[in-house]
């Protein structure tokens, strides 16, 4: 999964989704409704700034190792 | 279909419609994996069938080197009364880019969550509704009586069809998915009265205007101009033929799975709050969907020498199953916490439906064993699968436990 990691800045954790890569499957909004939600389309959209705490990141992995579309991205988490 | 001869080499000479291939395909597409990973047939005019998840990914997403003009495999390919590429007859699941995105963002719409989640109090009673129709009975067929029966109706609601029409329905979607031995002559004579019935919807739609799907299509601008009529005729095609034996496939195949696995079905009714999970789970093992392409141009493609006009047989189930993408990928885990499954397809011919389909497996599901906690197959030799490429049982009777 070494791929789906991006360099992030400022230390921080964050998940982004590439709207290129995403096609509505719709994985990430019913898995993780916390992070995740979408928009008129039905692509999935991430809340907020994306910004992960340890409570949330494990809830981001999990999003990210079920987007059949490998779309989900994690960035700065070592 | 009986004349022809059964498959010895699935490898050289495959054939979905093959009796072994309908009844248990799962060991054929391991075979293929691990001896043959792109098979091939002379059968329907040359076909190519990629068994492992990387092969079907690679073409799914290739646009370029393939349409999807057609998308069920059959005798013939598209004729002269199909509309050219790249709209196709059914738009847009036979449409190519560039036109493909702009007829699909019409339509995703109307398929997005926020509205598809609305459904679920509708679907809820429908299901309830048809698991009182069995009384007391102690041997119910779980796929005819109950699984058939939910998708036409939510379908038909959504298109605004009338009521009394449903049972039409299912024999239309047969005769363009399942017919697909006969020529292409007798497919359009079929077709007729199935056209005849569309357009006169459309017409009754056009003098009553009201808040559904048809109406909906028949009055959506497409760069500022109303869609063609066989634009409109072809969606309304495309839902009613990819909205009904799919999910019903799926709902089957789950309540098959769950009538021989009590430990499953045990931890479904325990703990409620595995659902979510463990339809994904059934979406991966139990997909119902394979899709076709065709070949652009001639062209050496995954080491295989492809011609203009092969079909591609895109078998989302198979690559569900392929160990290099799912870690113990023949085993149904319930709880599987990584599940990439492809079963609504992948890149940008994704099941626009899938947020529905996934509803009605969950809330089939729920009511099914809110009603019959215990229930076991009644005859496991009684059970038979659809042909063709859409999956799933169609008898399927069970006996309810105490």
């Amino acid at each position: 999964m070494s791929g789906e990691k991006r360099r992030a800045t400022g230390g921080t954790v964050r998940v982004v989704i590439d709207g290129e890569l995403c096609q509505g499957q719709g994985r990430c909004f019913s898995m993780a409704p916390r992070l995740f939600g979408f928009d008129e389309l039905g692509n999935g959209v991430v809340l907020g700034d994306g910004t992960l705490d340890a409570e949330t990141l494990p809830l981001a992995r999990l999003a990210q190792a079920n987007c059949p579309e490998h779309a989900i991205f994690i960035e700065g988490d070592e | 279909m009986s004349e022809k001869p059964p498959v010895v080499d699935f490898a050289t000479d495959f054939d979905h419609t093959d009796p072994a291939w309908v009844k248990d395909p799962y060991p054929i597409w391991e075979d293929l994996r691990q001896r043959c990973p792109v098979a091939h047939t002379d059968r329907f005019g040359g076909a190519w069938f990629p068994a492992t998840h990387a092969g079907v990914s690679t073409i799914a997403k290739d646009t370029e080197h393939f349409t999807s003009r057609a998308v069920i495999m059959e005798e013939g390919r598209p004729g002269e009364e199909a509309l050219p590429a790249p709209i196709g007859v059914a738009p847009p699941i036979t449409s190519d880019p560039p036109f493909h995105q702009m007829a699909r963002k019409l339509i995703l719409p109307a398929f997005a969550p926020g509205v598809i989640n609305k459904l679920e109090p509708q679907i809820r009673q429908l299901c309830r509704d048809l698991l009182q129709r069995f009384g007391g009975d102690e041997e119910v067929n779980a796929s005819w009586d109950y699984a058939r029966l939910i998708p036409p109706n939510v379908i038909r609601e959504m298109l605004g069809f009338p009521e009394e029409d449903t049972d039409r329905f299912i024999d239309i979607v047969h005769m363009i998915t399942e017919a697909v031995d006969e020529s292409e002559e007798k497919r359009l004579e079929d077709f007729a009265p199935i056209e005849e019935y569309f357009i006169a919807q459309m017409e009754d739609h056009q003098e009553h205007p009201r808040d559904d799907l048809t109406s909906y299509l028949l009055n959506v601008e497409l760069d500022g101009n109303k869609l063609a009529p066989e634009h409109v005729f072809g969606t309304m095609v495309l839902i009613l033929v990819a909205g009904i034996d799919t999910t019903w496939g799926a709902i089957g195949a789950s309540l098959w799975h769950l009538a021989h696995h009590p430990e499953d079905l045990e931890r479904l009714v325990n703990e409620p709050d595995l659902m979510p999970v463990a339809v994904e789970e059934f979406l991966r093992f139990y997909a119902p969907v394979t899709m076709a392409r065709l070949v652009k141009e001639d062209m050496e493609y995954l080491g295989c020498p492809m011609k203009e006009y092969d079909w591609i047989l895109l078998g989302f189930p198979a690559a569900n199953r392929d160990p290099v993408a799912f870690k113990d990928a023949d085993q149904f885990i319930i709880d599987r916490a990584e599940n990439r499954h492809v079963a609504f397809g992948l890149g940008i011919h994704r099941c626009i439906g899938s947020n529905l389909a996934r509803l009605e497996l969950r809330v089939a599901i729920e009511e099914f064993i809110a009603h019959y906690p215990r229930f076991e197959l009644a005859d496991p030799t009684a059970v038979t699968w659809a042909p063709g490429q859409i999956r799933g049982p169609r008898q399927l009777p069970i006996r309810i436990l105490e």
